[in-house]
């Protein structure tokens, strides 16, 4: 008897050691994984801090006047500071990398002693635009060894836990992807740079007219609703079709309707006053491309029309895959109005129309009433950095910093092998923004 | 009968052989496919376009197969030059002129791009001056080894990139975003809703989209995913799963411009969700599993 009660004791202390050391092997995990995520997010960050200082200091060198100089300035320096304390909270005590820190401070120092001076008074000088050109290359070698060693680390799974094993063990440094990137973004280092810019300038809307122009006053019905969406979605038997709407929170009272037939699936969003499509997703694989973007292109715009848009013109088409994705812009007498902008989704294996969103377009569009511009092509021109060579011209009706829209002079031009996109507002002169226009990279899958 | 059965398998054997073969001839005949090549176009056509443009100088940019702003630019200046309608559209006017005046040595250009070689492609200019090996490779050995792993492991994630085909060397990226941030947002996006059906994966990167846009959240890609309890799959390591092709699409989708959720900037699963708070949210709208709220 002693002995099966002793037996069963010894169960109990085994269980539960069992149990308490799978929890602390849980718990461990856990905050594995925690200071995993802390490493990641401090690298990811000096990666896109990176980007964006390269991208800021390509725009600087773009800009004219120094009332927009000196705040670009604060931006870099800005920008300079939280790359270097992404830098520093990555577990790198062990490997040099202070080339790359020392860069970051140099750029910061002469951003911020270029934005405190008065620079109506004593603008950049040459020898100060050189160090600018000079630090926006160096910037562009770093972003560039910094984003390999990013997709490394994507692609492999990479872990920081790993890295730092790797570099307290000194046995096996070798193989460790990550610290050799990184010594080589050390190596690239001599000089200094970083940009910052805001992504696309499209759709950017005031805040003050959210959906406040739809067209239509009536509320449709959900019949009218599955009606509608039985024929953008080009669905034969209406009773597939799902419907919902919205609660409280919506900006806009919607229906949505969804359906699901194979291996298709539809999605779109309706407003209920008007029946106005906001949102259409259609998903299904797409087959090798056959159409070009161009043809593409075509079935885009004809769509819209058939939609009922009118006067949209195409701003920007881009080949993803075979997938061709377009941004048209509203224009009212040849004003490109920039936050009534639509964009399509073609597939380009038959053409088939993809996706459409109107949001930006049912947000913000209205007849607006146009101003006459106050000063002439030639004068905004003028306004425009000496050095960058402009190729094409528009008017454009875009947000301003505040939110409103103002009526600008858009310049398109080169300078160096980049191209910008600048805009002068047309009432007062002033450089309203600058900005770089990227829009492709370096496979990296491929090399 | 088998006699019979065997000529005829000549027959059809013969008349592929002619097919392919006649159709292996057009392509080396006619420069150019019958396609009008417009801005932000990928793939060989544009390859062509730009090794042609470089071969009279008007392109002084990577040969790389994206048809970017420099190919714009380049090619606007050569339709200047030349006379016709400048709009940036290589038809078939255009096409005729380029051909007319440039010589396209597809050999070269494919075997330079094929050994990642740095090389450029103008006229009148002894070709060996004009290509040099890879620097990268050279410079460090110990990155070789990683990036030929990466060539036969994932051969076949090449096409999935962002854009692009097999020859090309670059790839369209939408502004203001990197590929590196794309695979990021791919990681979150098939860590947290890899269940759900398209527009739901869609309306989880529009989330991370509209935190990024919102001053109450960080302004990076890995700020919004990394940040302490924003997502569930980056607290119990789900993120780190290898994302599909539906997460990838659907998160360039998002950047694209959709945004299924109607501006959401939480969301949470009715079953599992253990937040009293995320109820008090204003709802939006549910999409699959999850409801959206502002």
């Amino acid at each position: 008897m002693k002995r099966w009660i002793l037996i069963a004791l010894l169960a109990v202390v085994v269980a539960g050691t069992a149990f308490w050391g799978y929890q602390e092997h849980q718990e461990k995990n856990a905050i594995l994984i925690q200071a995993e995520n802390n490493y990641q997010r401090a690298f990811h960050n000096l990666a896109y801090h990176v980007d964006l200082l390269h991208d800021e200091i390509g725009t600087a060198l773009a800009m004219n006047s120094d009332k927009r100089l000196s705040p670009q300035m604060v931006e870099i320096w800005r920008l300079t500071s939280e790359a270097s304390s992404d830098v520093s909270q990555l577990p790198l005590a062990l490997l040099p990398f202070n080339k790359t820190e020392e860069f970051l401070s140099q750029i910061g120092d002469f951003t911020y002693r270029t934005a405190v001076r008065n620079l109506d008074d004593s603008p950049l000088t040459d020898k100060e635009t050189d160090t600018l050109q000079q630090l926006y290359k160096q910037s562009a070698e770093i972003e560039q060894e910094l984003r390999k060693v990013q997709h490394i680390a994507l692609e492999e799974n990479l872990r920081w836990m790993d890295v730092q094993l790797a570099l307290a063990s000194d046995d096996d440094q070798g193989d460790n992807t990550v610290i050799d990137g990184l010594k080589t973004v050390e190596k690239t280092v001599k000089g200094f740079s970083e940009t910052n810019v805001e992504s696309s300038i499209i759709g950017t809307s005031a805040e003050n007219h959210q959906y406040n122009y739809l067209k239509g006053s009536k509320e449709i019905s959900e019949n009218e609703a599955l009606r509608i969406s039985k024929d953008i979605l080009k669905v034969k038997d209406p009773s597939k079709i799902k419907l919902s709407e919205t609660g409280d929170g919506a900006d806009v009272p919607l229906y949505t309707a969804t359906y699901v037939s194979d291996d298709r699936r539809g999605y779109m969003d309706i407003t209920k006053q008007g029946g106005n499509p906001i949102t259409l997703l259609k998903s299904r694989p797409v087959g090798e491309k056959k159409i070009s973007l161009n043809e593409g292109m075509e079935n885009a715009t004809k769509y819209i029309k058939q939609l009922g848009f009118k006067n949209m013109v195409l701003f920007q088409s881009s080949q993803y895959d075979n997938i061709g994705a377009f941004t048209y812009l509203y224009s009212q007498d040849g004003v490109r109005v920039y936050s009534d902008a639509i964009e399509v989704k073609v597939a380009l294996d038959n053409g088939e129309i993809l996706g459409l969103t109107a949001q930006n377009y049912m947000k913000n569009h209205r007849e607006r009433s146009i101003p006459k511009p106050e000063i002439s092509n030639s004068e905004a021109k003028e306004m425009v950095n000496p050095n960058v060579d402009i190729q094409e011209e528009f008017l454009a009706i875009i947000d301003n910093d505040l939110g409103e829209e103002i009526l600008a002079y858009e310049f398109l031009g080169v300078y160096g092998d980049d191209t910008y996109r600048i805009f002068i507002n047309a009432l007062n002169g002033r450089e309203e923004k600058v900005e770089k226009l990227g829009g492709s990279e370096i496979n990296y899958a491929m090399n | 009968m088998i006699y019979k059965r065997t000529s005829l398998l000549i027959i059809i054997m013969f008349t592929l052989f002619v097919v392919f073969g006649a159709s292996n001839d057009s392509k080396t005949v006619h420069a150019f496919s019958s396609q009008v090549i417009q801005q932000g176009a990928v793939g060989d056509d544009v390859i062509e376009l730009q090794a042609r443009l470089q071969y009279i100088g008007f392109y002084n940019g990577k040969i790389d197969g994206v048809f970017g702003w420099g190919t714009y630019w380049a090619l606007r200046n050569f339709q200047y030059e030349f006379g016709m309608e400048i709009d940036g559209l290589a038809g078939q006017t255009t096409k005729d002129k380029l051909v007319q005046v440039t010589n396209y040595d597809k050999a070269y250009v494919k075997k330079q791009i094929e050994s990642g070689n740095k090389f450029t492609h103008y006229g009148g200019v002894d070709k060996n001056k004009q290509s040099s090996p890879p620097k990268s490779n050279n410079q460090s050995g110990a990155k070789q080894q990683p990036s030929n792993n990466n060539q036969a492991s994932n051969s076949n994630q090449q096409g999935q990139a962002t854009g692009g085909g097999p020859n090309v060397t670059a790839v369209n990226v939408p502004q203001g975003f990197s590929q590196n941030d794309i695979q990021l947002m791919a990681n979150a996006v098939y860590g947290e809703a890899r269940g759900e059906p398209y527009e739901g994966q869609v309306a989880v990167a529009a989330v991370i989209l509209n935190r990024l846009e919102s001053p109450t959240f960080p302004n990076t890609v890995s700020g919004v995913i990394f940040e302490p309890r924003a997502f569930t799959a980056v607290a119990d390591g789900q993120i780190w799963l290898t994302p599909n092709e539906t997460a990838r699409k659907a998160v360039l989708d998002a950047i694209n411009g959709w945004d299924p959720t109607g501006n959401a900037q939480y969301y949470f699963n009715p079953d599992t969700a253990t937040s009293a708070w995320i109820w008090s949210r204003p709802q939006i709208k549910q999409i699959g599993k999850h409801i959206f709220c502002k």
